[in-house]
């Protein structure tokens, strides 16, 4: 009994800063209707600066003050990005404002290393909080109890300035039409920063106040990112009651998930989440989210049309030079011009998901990693061929997409997005999890190709064969009445479904599509590699995918390629310095606010705008 | 007081008010008439610069709002009433009208939540209902307290008597009088011309956005045939 209510009081302790962070994310939604991806970033500075400011700082007042500054210093921070980042995007499609938060993590995981160095830092125990009390006989750390006591505090006064002040009025309104908040006379400006200003406060404060519990690293933001999305998922957006008790669920499962299931703990919660939705698709306290007001992909362009003549003649020509590479390359432009080849064919297979299926996927790293692992796992544990192996990684990750798929295109939107991010999380764990099959965090190694793909120039071959076929596939299902039908359940919905096309099943098909393409790809990378590790499947893998779609531009078809062409190639100089996260960071930002459609769409322009002078 | 001149309003490629000019004075109620889509919306939505115009300009009292942010129009003393009634029906109604709440201004009335609930007598009993809750003409008279509640010197009303029952469409027309008598300036957007007729110094009528009409209701009741040509009855 003891023992139970301990684990209890330690999941309630836990609840705290999960809550803090996810209500912040919440309450910046409801009003800007930005899904601040950048949020984990907030509470991991908070945790930062909280503990340089517990290193300076004496005594109780010391900590307790160390706290609550930090809050306050990473809300200041908050406003500057508000100011400088968001606002120029506000009115920008829903994945330009994400790309730009994803600009906004990688310049902060930067400026932190620079800051505090790689090393975690262990957080400091709270002065007169050191040891345990016995609750029943169960050891109950102070500082648990002080946090169990924080949080409904902190909760209520959230509350209360929500329910019942101006402020929280304006706010409330404004979740629900601020263009009328607008027309009433409050300028919407101020309302914005300041509750971005107030949701980044709480996740910095949440980071502070976990420190004695978890000290502060650099992993930290996307570590939360996963859990705050699904206590976010769970109790639905917008709702601070729902972001409690959401929190609480998934803290006191995870709890009892350590004792009780060490190695599954992640899964546990994916189970609770899963079952939630069945129940209830918008969350415990949560209502249907209309998909942003400017749409997630920005307003409908100009058809797309099949290439023209021209068009077709540069691609051919295009590849008979990169079919002749193997002539005139060195070996080592043969090995970057394959890892180009497979991230072409990965962004492309996210390109058509998000650009013609309009659904946007957090979390696609999930099946370019999951077709790796098919393969890796096959010659592993099968000792089976390597074509076997192959061929099997795209139906892996196929069916992986084909049963993920059909929980996640139930919802829309935000919804859909941190479902299909919180799946790709579940994967990461499971692998990461489960090291006596998977190998864990030391991946699985030796994983050659055959003896007569052994030569980097036939496997260079091989992959341009599997990679420029790939892409045609989906170029050609694209123009094919399915993709018709896909593009017109992405215009509208209802009209899609007046015109007797079942909407959900079209999308559902396009994500399993895009997920064998994505673990064709993966195959092409293990075998390239002759290794694959956890990191294939992490969520900065899907960003990586999702920029390279927005800088490629979402609304040409041949937005996917040349992207994934550019970023490999801009990562490839850049990672040869020290801190080129910054860098690329801040080269997302000026991409998002200076050119938002994108190298080809930015291109097409000048080129038409070329052609209007001449004629 | 407020100066519409020559504007031309677009959503996008669709051009909607074509060089639309007229003037409202102090004191008046000018019911803006037409029918359905001639661009009534519009012209308050391009009053309140929530539709930007592309040319021409909008002054208040003197004073060039055009591009202004829609926020500073509202303060300069413009209130706003759309016509989908756009009430916060999460927020109760004392909440709505908190939500409206601006500062005294010179020259206009100061409302409080007190007086608005006797020119609205059902509002009082429902202060503490979500606006959901509320019955369409309940819901019209809190959009019109909510405005009122930021003390405005001049009142876009966006079709006041659509969709709501004749007897609420009765009490509204003694409140429009009651406002005009308090020194209220009104603009007015109408299909329903016995409404129109019953609180309105002045008419303009526009169709396709542009002006076919302007002048006092007097004069439009002495034309039946303009009557006829651009408005439904
Ligand atoms: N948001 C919009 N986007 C595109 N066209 C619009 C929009 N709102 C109104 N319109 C068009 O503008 C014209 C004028 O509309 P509106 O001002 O609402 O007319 P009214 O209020 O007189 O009924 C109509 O043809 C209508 O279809
Ligand atoms: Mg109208």
């Amino acid at each position: 009994m003891g023992f139970y209510l301990a684990q209890v009081l330690t999941g309630l302790a836990n609840a705290g800063a999960l809550f803090m962070v996810a209500s912040g994310l919440s309450l910046i939604f409801g009003v800007t209707r930005i899904v601040n991806f950048a949020h984990g970033s907030f509470y991991m500075i908070g945790a930062y600066i909280g503990y340089t400011l517990m290193q300076v700082l004496p005594g109780a007042v010391g900590f307790w003050g160390a706290i609550i500054l930090a809050g306050v210093a990473v809300g200041l921070v908050g406003l500057v990005v508000e100011m400088l980042v968001l606002r120029p995007v506000y009115k920008a499609p829903e994945l330009f404002q994400l790309v730009a938060t994803f600009g906004v993590i990688l310049v902060i995981q930067d400026l932190a290393l620079l800051i505090w160095g790689p090393e975690d830092l262990l957080g400091p125990r709270a002065p007169g909080l050191r040891g345990v009390v016995r609750i029943m006989g169960e050891p109950i750390p102070k500082y648990d109890i002080a946090l169990l006591v924080i949080t409904p505090f902190v909760a209520l006064g959230l509350w209360y300035l929500i329910a019942r002040t101006r402020v929280g009025v304006l706010v409330r309104a404004a979740t629900q039409d601020r263009e009328m908040v607008g027309a009433l006379g409050v300028n919407q400006a101020w309302l914005f920063s300041g509750v971005f200003a107030l949701g980044t406060a709480l996740a910095g404060l949440g980071g502070a106040l976990q420190l004695p519990k978890g000290g502060a690293d650099l992993l930290m933001d996307f570590n939360i990112l996963t859990s705050v999305f699904v206590v976010v998922v769970i109790g639905g957006m917008g709702s601070l009651p729902g972001a409690y008790l959401a929190a609480v669920i998934i803290s006191v499962v995870n709890v009892f998930g350590v004792t009780f299931l060490p190695q599954s703990t992640l899964v546990l919660i994916f189970v609770v989440m899963v079952l939630v939705l069945m129940i209830r698709p918008f969350g415990l306290f949560g209502r249907e989210e209309v998909a942003g007001e400017h749409g997630q992909v920005g307003e409908p362009e100009t058809p797309i049309h099949p290439a023209g003549p021209r068009v077709r003649l540069l691609v051919a020509v295009g590849l008979v030079i990169l079919a002749m590479l193997p002539l005139y390359g060195s070996s080592f432009s043969l090995v970057l011009a394959t890892d180009i080849l497979i991230f072409c064919l990965f962004a492309a297979s996210l390109h058509f998901l998000l650009g013609i299926g309009g659904l946007v996927s957090f979390g696609h790293a999930a099946y370019f990693g999951g077709g790796a692992y098919v393969a890796a796992l096959l010659v592993t544990h099968a000792n089976s061929p390597m074509e076997l192996a192959f061929l099997l990684a795209p139906f892996g990750a196929g069916l992986a997409a084909l049963i993920i798929g059909w929980i996640c295109i139930r919802l829309t939107g935000v919804y859909f997005a941190m479902l299909t991010l919180a799946f790709a999380q579940l994967l990461w764990s499971l692998v990461f999890q489960w090291g006596e099959v998977t190998g864990g965090d030391d991946g699985l190694v030796n994983i050659w190709p055959s003896e007569w793909l052994k030569a980097s120039t036939t496997f260079y071959i091989f992959t341009l064969i599997f990679t420029v076929g790939g892409i045609l596939l989906m170029r050609h299902v694209a123009h094919s009445p399915f993709g018709y039908a896909l593009r017109a359940a992405r215009d509208s919905e209802r009209r899609a479904e007046a015109t007797g096309i079942n909407t959900k099943r079209v999308r559902w098909m396009a994500f399993t599509l895009a997920g064998v393409m994505a673990g064709l790809a993966g195959g092409l990378f293990v075998f390239s590699k002759g290794s694959v590790f956890p990191n294939e499947l992490e969520i900065a893998r899907s960003f990586d995918a999702l920029i390279v779609v927005f800088l490629g531009g979402v609304k040409t078809l041949a937005g996917g390629v040349v992207g994934g062409a550019f970023f490999k190639g801009v990562e490839e100089i850049l990672t040869r310095f020290e801190y080129w996260r910054l860098a690329l960071g801040l080269l997302i930002i000026f991409v998002v606010i200076v050119a938002p459609q994108g190298i080809v769409g930015t291109l097409r322009n000048m080129f038409r705008r070329h052609v209007k002078d001449e004629t | 007081m407020l100066e519409v001149d020559t504007i031309n309003s677009f959503y996008g490629k669709a051009h909607v008010l074509n060089d639309l000019s007229f003037s409202v004075d102090r004191g008046q109620v000018v019911a803006l008439l037409g029918r359905n889509g001639a661009g009534k919306t519009t012209t308050m939505k391009s009053i309140m610069q929530m539709v930007v115009p592309e040319t021409g300009r909008v002054s208040f009292l003197g004073q060039d709002i055009t591009r202004k942010a829609t926020h500073k129009v509202a303060k300069l003393g413009i209130g706003y009433v759309p016509e989908e009634r756009r009430i916060f029906t999460d927020l109760t109604v004392m909440e709505n009208m908190e939500v409206g709440r601006q500062p005294p201004r010179d020259g206009a009335v100061t409302w409080t939540e007190d007086m608005l609930f006797d020119l609205f007598p059902n509002l009082a009993e429902r202060r503490q209902n979500r606006g959901k809750a509320l019955s369409g003409g309940e819901q019209q008279m809190l959009t019109i307290a909510r405005t009122l509640m930021g003390n405005p010197s001049f009142v876009l009303l966006d079709e006041p008597s659509e969709g709501i029952a004749p007897v609420i469409v009765e009490q509204m027309v003694n409140v429009i009088r009651q406002l005009k008598a308090d020194g209220l300036t009104v603009l007015l957007s109408e299909q329903n011309l016995h409404f129109a007729q019953a609180v309105a110094d002045a008419a303009l009528i526009i169709e396709g956005g542009e002006t076919k009409f302007h002048g006092t209701l007097e004069e439009l009741n002495a034309h039946p045939e303009i009557r006829d040509a651009y408005l439904a009855v």
